[in-house]
């Protein structure tokens, strides 16, 4: 029984074809999974290890290393403000405490109605517009106390779901098709990778 | 361009609607310089990047055709692209992955014929969610156009390229942590030497890394030449470069400038780019290329913007972001900031880097928050000292990848220009600029 539903086993196995050696699709698994399921679900993450050839044990080890590979439930809405050099020249800790408040969390924490987890970022390279928030790690250019509220108002009346879709789902468009090199070659690569690996 | 009559040659589409599209592309010469270099020979592609002597832009600016050069010759070879920015202050890339993505792409398939693979994996910062969607986008219209896939133009080369998902670490814009996080590992840099990539790469095959923007040079330098872009900027620092700003200044943003020709202080000060510092203040001091650079001060205004340049000035270019900090920053508060960053993103191979950054972190802490000790100033520089002895520049190593030895600039830069400040925050317990 897969935890993976139908359309999602299928796109796993796409992803897994991609790669020469098949623990290169571990990321973008765990990244699938979170899609399906908003976290990173021990279910998952057995599911992943069949996949992709390793233990349950090493896809949670090489999962934990990754700041967004959730292994414990978040938010609706990862809501992240860095605080990093540029940003703290231009209010960075303000707005993080403001966050807090209005969200009523502290940072690493979800809201009761489990709607927005806040985490404080490292640099999101968006340093021209500071501070620099994400919501579900999109760039939403929230840079004063208002526009927060004013976001989070929105979100909360369910408002802009084509442009920030709930937490997990990171890449909406789909690869069309796989590999299209010649089947030979890329049968000799898989060749040498698998003689690597054995 | 501003300043200098150089080309815009990676943000000409910036700014044009639907800069992102194949449609906006091939209207504005988009796809023609893979068309020309496959009329040429692939040694004869190769030649024409080494002979721009176009420097990496990742932040080691390492030569991209010497780089090629060294690629061991094997019937399984690998281009690897780095997107994966994440050096604290710098956009240039994530800007060039969301507006011009095919350009980008375009790149990797010059590259690829060039060196005759036919893998290419491009990496891109998890947190890039639009950016991983253009390129995914750009990457399928590509395929339907024929840019990439199965005999190429009818060229008979073929190539397939796979958009791959960081998924949230700094270490991994390390190259060789790069393809440890790309073969579905950890992201834990590889001992080298004595083996770089371009020998034991990618599952262990020889693999070339390069930076997202020094893809986006090559349609470019294909179209016109090696020469030309050559023949810009000055010395070894060839072509032109998206410097990112940021910090206090009137107007942050990426700008495109020539190299050599335009200085820190054009590029901070000139109304077209910088436009000054804000609200009239002072220049404190600034970082001339990221956060692992020492910082430079107002007598280092007159800088030009190039590699050699800055590095016999005592810091580097680095991944090309400027951050600017005037007279009401703290540079304690700045330096643990900075400091916290590190110890928050250490892989934890190494002891004095693990441990070091944590120790530094907590110890600036308390200096910024008023429980800073006499002896702390000689601690930290201690600290410093055992992750990279001498705390000199160029540094030196006592770990696997440069992570560690990018922890002591900021401090000692913070310490040997604003000691004072650190002496005042111990004597009054606490920050003066509160």
């Amino acid at each position: 029984m897969s935890h993976f539903t139908t359309p999602m086993a299928a796109r796993a196995r796409q992803l897994v074809a991609l790669y020469p050696e098949p623990r290169s699709a571990l990321l973008p698994l765990c990244h699938l999974a979170q899609e399906q399921d908003g976290w990173l679900r021990p279910e998952a993450m057995v599911e992943i290890a069949e996949l992709v050839g390793v233990t349950p044990a090493e896809v949670r080890g090489t999962a934990s290393f990754y700041d967004m590979l959730h292994t414990e439930p978040v938010g609706k809405y990862l809501v992240s403000v860095c605080t990093n050099i540029a940003c703290l020249l231009d209010g960075a800790a303000e707005l993080l405490a403001h966050a807090e408040e209005r969200l009523a969390v502290r940072v690493g924490s979800t809201s009761e109605d489990g709607l927005f987890t806040l985490e404080e970022a490292e640099c999101l390279a968006d340093c021209d517009h500071p501070p620099c928030v994400q919501v579900n790690h999109r760039f939403v250019r929230t840079t004063t106390a208002d526009q927060f509220d004013a976001l989070i108002d929105e979100l909360s009346a369910g408002g802009r779901a084509d442009e920030i879709p709930t937490h997990g789902t990171l890449v909406r468009i789909r690869r069309n098709g796989g590999l299209r090199v010649d089947p030979e070659e890329i049968a000799r690569e898989r060749a040498r990778a698998a003689g690597r690996a054995g | 361009m501003p300043l200098t009559d150089a080309p815009r040659i990676v943000t000409a589409r910036l700014g044009q609607r639907d800069s992102h599209t194949l449609e906006r592309y091939l209207a504005t010469g988009g796809y023609e310089g893979l068309h020309k270099a496959l009329t040429m020979s692939p040694a004869a592609v190769a030649a024409e990047v080494d002979a721009a002597s176009l420097l990496g832009r990742g932040g080691a600016g390492f030569p991209a055709g010497r780089k090629w050069s060294m690629l061991k010759k094997d019937p399984v070879t690998y281009l690897v692209v780095n997107g994966d920015e994440s050096e604290p202050a710098t956009f240039k890339d994530h800007l060039l992955l969301e507006s011009d993505p095919h350009q980008i792409l375009e790149g990797v398939i010059i590259s690829a014929y060039a060196l005759q693979v036919t893998r290419a994996f491009i990496y891109i910062r998890g947190e890039f969610a639009l950016g991983l969607e253009r390129m995914e986008e750009a990457l399928n219209d590509a395929y339907r156009h024929g840019a990439v896939g199965r005999d190429i133009f009818s060229s008979g080369f073929s190539l397939d390229v796979v958009v791959h998902p960081g998924a949230g670490a700094y270490i991994c814009g390390e190259e060789t942590a790069l393809l440890e996080s790309l073969e579905g590992k950890r992201g834990f840099p590889r001992i080298k030497p004595p083996f770089f990539p371009a020998v034991i790469g990618l599952y262990g095959q020889p693999t070339v890394v390069n930076n997202v923007e020094t893809m986006a040079n090559i349609p470019w330098i294909v179209t016109h030449g090696g020469a030309a872009f050559a023949a810009l900027g000055a010395g070894r620092s060839a072509g032109t470069r998206l410097f990112a700003l940021s910090g206090h200044v009137q107007r942050p943003g990426a700008y495109e400038v020539e190299m050599v020709k335009v200085s820190f202080r054009d590029l901070i000060y000139a109304e077209a780019l910088g436009g000054g510092v804000r609200e009239g203040r002072d220049l404190k001091a600034f970082i001339p290329g990221g956060v692992s650079a020492p910082w430079f001060g107002p007598e280092h205004l007159d800088l030009p913007l190039g590699q050699d340049e800055v590095g016999q000035a005592g810091s580097m270019l680095g991944s090309g972001s400027v951050v600017v900090m005037d007279s009401s920053t703290c540079a304690v508060r700045a330096a643990w900031r900075i400091t916290k960053f590190f110890a928050r993103e250490t892989c934890g191979q190494c002891t004095p880097c693990r441990e070091g950054a944590g120790w530094l972190e907590r110890i600036l802490y308390r200096i910024e928050h008023g429980g800073g000790r006499e002896e702390d100033i000689e601690l930290l520089m201690d600290v410093c000292d055992n992750i990279s002895p001498g705390v000199q520049w160029p540094p030196q190593q006592t770990t696997i990848c440069v992570l560690g030895p990018s922890i002591p600039p900021s401090i000692s830069a913070a310490i040997s220009r604003f000691g004072d400040e650190f002496l005042v925050h111990i004597k009054d317990g606490g920050c003066p600029y509160d």
